[in-house]
C-alpha cells in the first residue's frame, strides 16, 4: 500500500493531534498566570496553590477516595467470586449469566444512573455516600469479571487436577493454586475499578445524596458556575492520576 | 447477582406505566399516558435530534477512524501495540475533563478564537460553544477510540494477498477499498458504529456542557424529568424507549454482521 502510505500516515497523525491536543492545551494552560484562561501570561503554580487551599475540594477528595476504595473492594469480592463460580457452570448457562452481567457495559450510563436512583428510592434507601458506593460497586463488577475471567481462561487446568490428585479439596485448590495465580489480574482489575470509580460522574450524579460530593461532582459544579484556570489545574491532576493508575493496572494484567 | 442489574431495569419498565402524583411521587396505576405524551412534538423533536446527532457522530468517527485503523493494521506488529496504546490513553482520561477541555477551546474567549484572532484569520470571535456543532465535536472526541479499536481488529484480519491480487488485476484504489477491504471489514464497521452510536445517543454530559438551550438530547431529557421536573413515570418511559432502541440496534447489528462470519467459516 505504498501509494497511499503518506496520505494514511498524515491522517493518522491528524487523528492523534485531535485526541491529544485538547488535553495538552488544558494541562499547559493550568500553569498560566493569567486569570483569562486563554491569554498566555507566563508560567505560574498559582492555580495549584489555590486548589491546595480549597477546603470544599479537600472534603470532596476524601469522599472520592473513600467511595473508590470501598466500592473497589466490594466489586473485587463480587467479581472474583463470580468469575471463579461461573467457571464451574455448563457453557450455555455461563454465557447467559455473563451476558446479563455485562449489560452495564453496553447500556448508556444515564440509564444505569436513573434505574439505580429509582431502585434506591423504592427500597427506601436515602441517597447518601452509601448509595454512591453501591452504584459504583455495581458498575465495576463487570470490569473485574472481564479481566479476571480472561486470566482464568489462560490458567492451565492441569494445575487444579494435580492439586486434586495431591488430596487438596476444592477450597484448598482455590486458596493455594487459583487465587495466587490470579493475583496480578485481581490487583490490575482493582486498580482499574478504583480509577473508574474515581472518574465516574453520571452514576454518582444520580445516586449522591446531599453532602455526598465527590471530586467529579465538584468539578461539574465548578464548571457550571464559570470557567477558571483552577479547573484546568484540577483537570490536569485528574489526567495524571488516572493515567498513572491505569498504566500500572495494564502492567499488572500483562504479567 | 445478575438480578442486581436486571431488577432496577424491570422496575423502570413497570414505573413507566404508572401515573404521577401531584408532588412528583409515583401513583400506582396502569396507563399508556406516558408513552402517548412522548408523541408531543417537543419530545419528538428532542428524540429526533438525539438520533441525528448520534448518527452524525458515528459517521464522523467512521470517516476519521478508518484511515487510522487501517494504518495501524498495516504497520509492523511491534508498532501496532504502540499506536493502539496511543489511541487508548486519552480514553482513560476523565470524561468530564475531556469535555471541559473542549469548553476551554471553543468558548468565545477560548483558545481557538484567541489563536485565530492573533493570526488574523478572523476579526470577530466565532460562537462555537453551546451549539450542536460543539456537541458533535465533543461526542466524536469522546467516542473515537470505540470506533478505531473494532475497526483495527477487523482490518488486521483482512488477508493482504487479496488486496495484492486486486492490484495485480488492475483494480483502482477505490475499487480495492469498496470491493475488498470494506466488505471484509464489515463486522468491525458494524461493531464500531454500535459502540459509538449507543453511548452517543444516551449522552448526558456532552450536550449538557457543550450544547446550547436547543441541543437537548435524550439523556438530558431523562435527567430533566427525574431530577428537575420530578415526573418519574415519564422519565422512566423515555428511558424504556431508549433501552428499546439500544436493544433493537444490537439485535439488528448482530444480524448485519452475521453473514460475514458465516462466509469466513466457509472459506
Amino acid at each position: 500500500m505504498k501509494q497511499s502510505g503518506g496520505w494514511l500516515w498524515r491522517a493518522s497523525v491528524a487523528n492523534l493531534f485531535f485526541l491529544y491536543g485538547p488535553i495538552a492545551a488544558l494541562i499547559i494552560f493550568s500553569f498560566n498566570a493569567s486569570r483569562l484562561s486563554a491569554a498566555w501570561q507566563g508560567w505560574s503554580l498559582h492555580w495549584y496553590r489555590a486548589l491546595w487551599a480549597d477546603q470544599a475540594l479537600q472534603a470532596a477528595a476524601v469522599n472520592s477516595l473513600w467511595v473508590a476504595t470501598v466500592s473497589t473492594l466490594l466489586a473485587l469480592l463480587l467479581g472474583v467470586s463470580l468469575a471463579v463460580g461461573l467457571e464451574g457452570l455448563p457453557g450455555r448457562r455461563q454465557r447467559q449469566i455473563e451476558q446479563a452481567l455485562l449489560l452495564p457495559l453496553v447500556i448508556p450510563e444515564v440509564m444505569m444512573g436513573v434505574s439505580l436512583l429509582l431502585f434506591f428510592v423504592l427500597v427506601r434507601m436515602p441517597l447518601s455516600l452509601t448509595t454512591v458506593i453501591v452504584g459504583h460497586a455495581l458498575f465495576n463488577v463487570p470490569v473485574v469479571l472481564v479481566i479476571v475471567r480472561a486470566r482464568l481462561r489462560k490458567l492451565d487446568p492441569r494445575l487444579l487436577e494435580v492439586a486434586a490428585d495431591l488430596g487438596a479439596s476444592y477450597g484448598d485448590a482455590l486458596r493455594y493454586v487459583t487465587l495466587p495465580l490470579l493475583s496480578p489480574a485481581i490487583l490490575g482489575a482493582g486498580l482499574m475499578a478504583f480509577t473508574i470509580s474515581l472518574d465516574d460522574f453520571i452514576v454518582t450524579f444520580f445516586t449522591a445524596g446531599p453532602g455526598a460530593t465527590t471530586l467529579p461532582l465538584k468539578v461539574y459544579s465548578m464548571i457550571k458556575s464559570g470557567l477558571s484556570p483552577e479547573i484546568n489545574a484540577l483537570s490536569a491532576l485528574f489526567v495524571i492520576v488516572s493515567m498513572g493508575l491505569i498504566g500500572f493496572s495494564l502492567l499488572l494484567q500483562r504479567r | 447477582m445478575g438480578l442486581l442489574f436486571v431488577v432496577p431495569l424491570c422496575l423502570m419498565f413497570v414505573i413507566s406505566f404508572a401515573g404521577r402524583g401531584t408532588y412528583g411521587g409515583i401513583v400506582w396505576s396502569f396507563s399508556l399516558t406516558n408513552y402517548l405524551d412522548l408523541l408531543h412534538p417537543l419530545y419528538a423533536r428532542i428524540l429526533g435530534q438525539s438520533i441525528l446527532l448520534a448518527a452524525g457522530t458515528t459517521l464522523l468517527c467512521l470517516i476519521m477512524g478508518f484511515p487510522l485503523a487501517y494504518y495501524i493494521a498495516r504497520a509492523a506488529p511491534r508498532r501496532q501495540g504502540i499506536w493502539l496504546l496511543l489511541v487508548m490513553i486519552p480514553f482513560w482520561t476523565n470524561f468530564l475533563v475531556r469535555t471541559y477541555a473542549w469548553m476551554f477551546i471553543l468558548r468565545t474567549e477560548g483558545l481557538l478564537n484567541t489563536v485565530l484572532l492573533k493570526l488574523g484569520v478572523i476579526t470577530t470571535p466565532i460562537e462555537l460553544l453551546y451549539s450542536n456543532t460543539a456537541v458533535v465535536i465533543g461526542l466524536v472526541y469522546g467516542y473515537l477510540p470505540f470506533m478505531i479499536l473494532p475497526l483495527y481488529v477487523a482490518l488486521e484480519r483482512v488477508d493482504r494477498t487479496l488486496v495484492e491480487a486486486a492490484w495485480d488485476l488492475y483494480a483502482t484504489r477505490w475499487t480495492v477499498f469498496r470491493r475488498i477491504i470494506l466488505p471484509l471489514a464489515r463486522p468491525g464497521v458494524v461493531a464500531g458504529c454500535l459502540l459509538v452510536f449507543i453511548p452517543a445517543l444516551g449522552a448526558f454530559l456532552t450536550p449538557d456542557l457543550l450544547g446550547g438551550a436547543r441541543s437537548m438530547m435524550i439523556g438530558n431529557l431523562i435527567q430533566h424529568e427525574f431530577l428537575v421536573a420530578r415526573d418519574w413515570p415519564l422519565g422512566a418511559a423515555i428511558s424504556c424507549l431508549l433501552m428499546l432502541f439500544v436493544v433493537g440496534m444490537m439485535s439488528w447489528s448482530l444480524r448485519a454482521a452475521k453473514p460475514l462470519v458465516q462466509q469466513e467459516s466457509e472459506s
